[in-house]
């Protein structure tokens, strides 16, 4: 399979991008810092089966950058069967509330940005009969919580935007994978407080890529969080208004 | 940061401290800081002094960085682990150079504590295989260090326990195995003579030697034990398939205070020592059940409790003769504070890492659960080890007194004399280095 990556240097990406270079998948990886670019394809060379990744600049934060590198990589590796998003900013409400430049960054970032990327992305996939669209939302998006307001949000509108893209392109051959993860421990989660069921990235992976093998439209990982949103989903305003999470 | 207010080491006696995490060791290492990988050692020696109570966890600074699988020179991020390396590259015929009793440290701590293994009477200690660190210094420079390049400071820092600067990268050469299989032979041995002798005697033949002894028996049997040697098997002589990994357990809960007492560990040691029979066994094991026993125990600290316990691992030189072991055994059997993992091994020459702990002579690592006289026991086993020249493992300690250690390491003005040069305000420190050297600790001190 060749895949398009944006975000493989840290954390989930990192994780799921070994696993694929290990199986044999064909990476390229996209991303805003050449040096982390290729300290992560040296890892992935060592790691896989199938040679060096390419590399190539994109940012989240700047749309020019999004078609040439697509055709770059996808040129690069002779037509893309997968591409995979786990790029993203976090913050926390607190932070993000302090510091509105940086709440309106992360909203671009992680709403605009990647719906616009993803556009891109599902043109070359179906320029070619399709193919599939994996990116990484959040559990955050499921419901509006204290600690996680404005990043939830930018997650909302990325999780309901993937939602319509099955529904509208599944027939025509783009798969589509929303993958909600609950609280992970990465780099990107570093100095939270792990609440109960947090995960580790490589479980996640797996079940990410087991996600993207059978095309199942929407995943939560670790799996324990299906079930933590499914309660609080039914939880009322009035406790939702108590509660801290 | 958590709010976790206190973090710990293997032996699980805590100190205040809060791990940072993160995948750019450049940035994170940006203020000098102590780093810390796996949480492996057993003391100390990963917990941060109190004034400076942060400390860098590297386990997500763990990218391969060059890999030539013609030559097995390895480059990688600090918090590479050796669980992740033989997965990786024991498939592909390369093996660390020299390997711990666990896999579950990464290469930065490899470095800093200049791990030795069951060979180390023929391949020294890990630093011996390093070719280059990339580190970063007390002035915030990042330096690529070598034996030939700031030769003082490579020297130091392997070895040295995190005491002169952060290790950001390491560059090592594996080593090329004939087959991913280990030729193993056991052997029951029913004293503490017979057994020192013939270790001796099986590290002139075999590249991996070890023994595990019981050290709860005293008298005439004092010491038996079983005696484990092996060396790759050949590529004829061992299967086609890979060896299997070790399906894990973990160990679920913390054991109450009372399950460890002098009738378990004795029925423990009981069913190993009989269990092996016949006398001498000999086949082929996967390096997993080889040199990680352990390993397939997650988290077996528990079984010490919550008071937690210390290693202690000295090596009896032989300049002072096997008299010398027998009467360390007879002294440390005598207390009755040591459990059922004794484990001895013959060392090979003194590296040149200027703290590396091996010297020609007899280590011996015994587990002791924290008990009021933990400490009285240290000393008097520090004592006997002082008298005749010996030295204590920094990796595995928790008790010792800045006296004992000054007494016991000659070399310690040499090492002191280089991290002052790199070092002045001693500004990588440890709550060991606070222990052990007096570093400054001053409650709000920079």
């Amino acid at each position: 399979m060749n895949v398009l990556f944006l975000g493989a240097t840290r954390g989930m990406g990192r994780a799921l991008a070994r696993q694929m270079a290990a199986r044999g998948d064909q990476l390229y990886l996209l991303g805003r810092d050449e040096d982390q670019l290729a300290r992560s394809a040296a890892d992935l060379a060592a790691r896989g089966k199938a040679g060096a990744p390419g590399v190539g600049m994109c940012d989240l934060g700047d749309p020019t950058t999004f078609e040439p590198a697509i055709a770059e990589a996808s040129a690069a590796l002779g037509g893309l069967d997968c591409v995979v998003v786990t790029a993203g900013l976090f913050g926390t409400q607190d932070a993000l509330e302090d510091d509105l430049d940086r709440a309106y960054t992360l909203l671009q970032v992680n709403f605009a940005g990647t719906v616009v990327f993803c556009e891109h992305a599902r043109r070359a996939l179906m320029a070619k009969g399709g193919g599939t669209l994996c990116v990484f939302s959040s559990v955050a998006g499921d419901r509006g919580r204290k600690p996680v307001g404005i990043y939830g949000a930018s997650k909302a509108g990325l999780s309901a935007y993937l939602e319509a893209l099955d529904h509208r392109y599944r027939a025509d051959g783009l798969v589509t994978v929303c993958v909600k993860p609950g609280f992970v421990k990465t780099g990107m989660t570093a100095g939270l407080k792990p609440p109960p069921f947090a995960g580790e990235p490589e479980p996640v992976a797996r079940r990410v890529l087991k996600a993207i093998d059978r095309g199942t439209p929407m995943i939560y990982a670790p799996f324990m969080w299906r079930w933590v949103m499914f309660v609080i989903k039914l939880l009322p305003r009035f406790v939702m208004r108590k509660v801290g999470f | 940061m958590t709010d976790q207010a206190h973090i710990e080491g293997w032996g699980r006696i805590p100190g205040p401290g809060v791990e940072r995490f993160g995948e750019n060791l450049d940035r994170l290492s940006e203020q000098p800081t102590l780093f810390r990988g796996l949480g492996r050692s057993y003391g100390d020696s990963s917990l941060p002094a109190a004034s400076k109570p942060d400390v860098v966890n590297t386990t997500l600074a763990d990218r391969v960085l060059a890999w030539d699988a013609d030559t097995g020179v390895l480059r990688a991020e600090a918090g590479l682990s050796l669980y992740t390396m033989n997965r990786v590259f024991l498939p592909q015929g390369w093996f660390t150079p020299v390997s711990p009793g666990t896999q579950f440290v990464t290469l930065g701590g490899m470095v800093a504590s200049d791990v030795h293994g069951k060979n180390h009477h023929v391949a020294g200690c890990f630093g011996q295989h390093v070719r280059a660190l990339r580190m970063r210094v007390a002035d915030g420079r990042v330096l690529e260090v070598t034996p030939t390049q700031h030769e003082d400071l490579f020297w130091a820092t392997v070895g040295g326990m995190g005491w002169t600067g952060a290790i950001l990268e390491v560059e090592v050469q594996l080593r090329a195995v004939s087959s991913p299989w280990i030729h193993q032979t056991t052997e029951r041995v029913d004293n503490l003579a017979d057994l020192v002798a013939r270790l001796k005697e099986v590290s002139r033949e075999w590249p991996m030697t070890m023994s595990w002894i019981d050290c709860l028996k005293r008298g005439k049997h004092m010491g038996r034990g079983i005696v484990y040697y092996g060396d790759w098997a050949k590529a004829e002589d061992a299967p086609a398939k890979f060896p299997p990994w070790s399906r894990e357990i973990t160990m679920p809960i913390d054991a109450p205070s009372w399950a460890l007492n002098p009738l378990s560990m004795g029925l423990f040691n009981f069913g190993v020592y009989n269990s092996h029979v016949p006398k001498t066994k000999s086949g082929l094991v996967s390096p997993e059940t080889f040199y990680y026993p352990l390993d397939m125990v997650r988290r077996w600290n528990r079984a010490y409790g919550l008071a937690g316990f210390t290693q202690y691992q000295c090596v009896i030189p032989d300049t002072a003769g096997i008299a010398a072991v027998v009467r360390f055994m007879e002294a440390l059997t005598a207390t009755g504070a040591a459990s059922f993992l004794c484990v001895m091994k013959d060392c090979g020459p003194q590296g040149q890492g200027l703290l590396s702990f091996p010297m020609p002579g007899t280590s011996i690592a015994v587990d002791i659960p924290v008990k009021k006289d933990t400490a009285a026991i240290v000393a008097k086993l520090n004592a006997l080890v002082i008298g005749v020249g010996g030295r204590i493992y920094l990796t595995k300690d928790r008790f010792t007194t800045p006296a004992d250690f000054r007494a016991m390491e000659p070399r310690l003005d040499a090492f002191l004399e280089v991290r002052h040069r790199w070092d002045p305000e001693r500004r990588f420190r440890s709550a060991q280095s606070v222990r052990m050297l007096g570093d400054p600790d001053l409650p709000g001190a920079a």
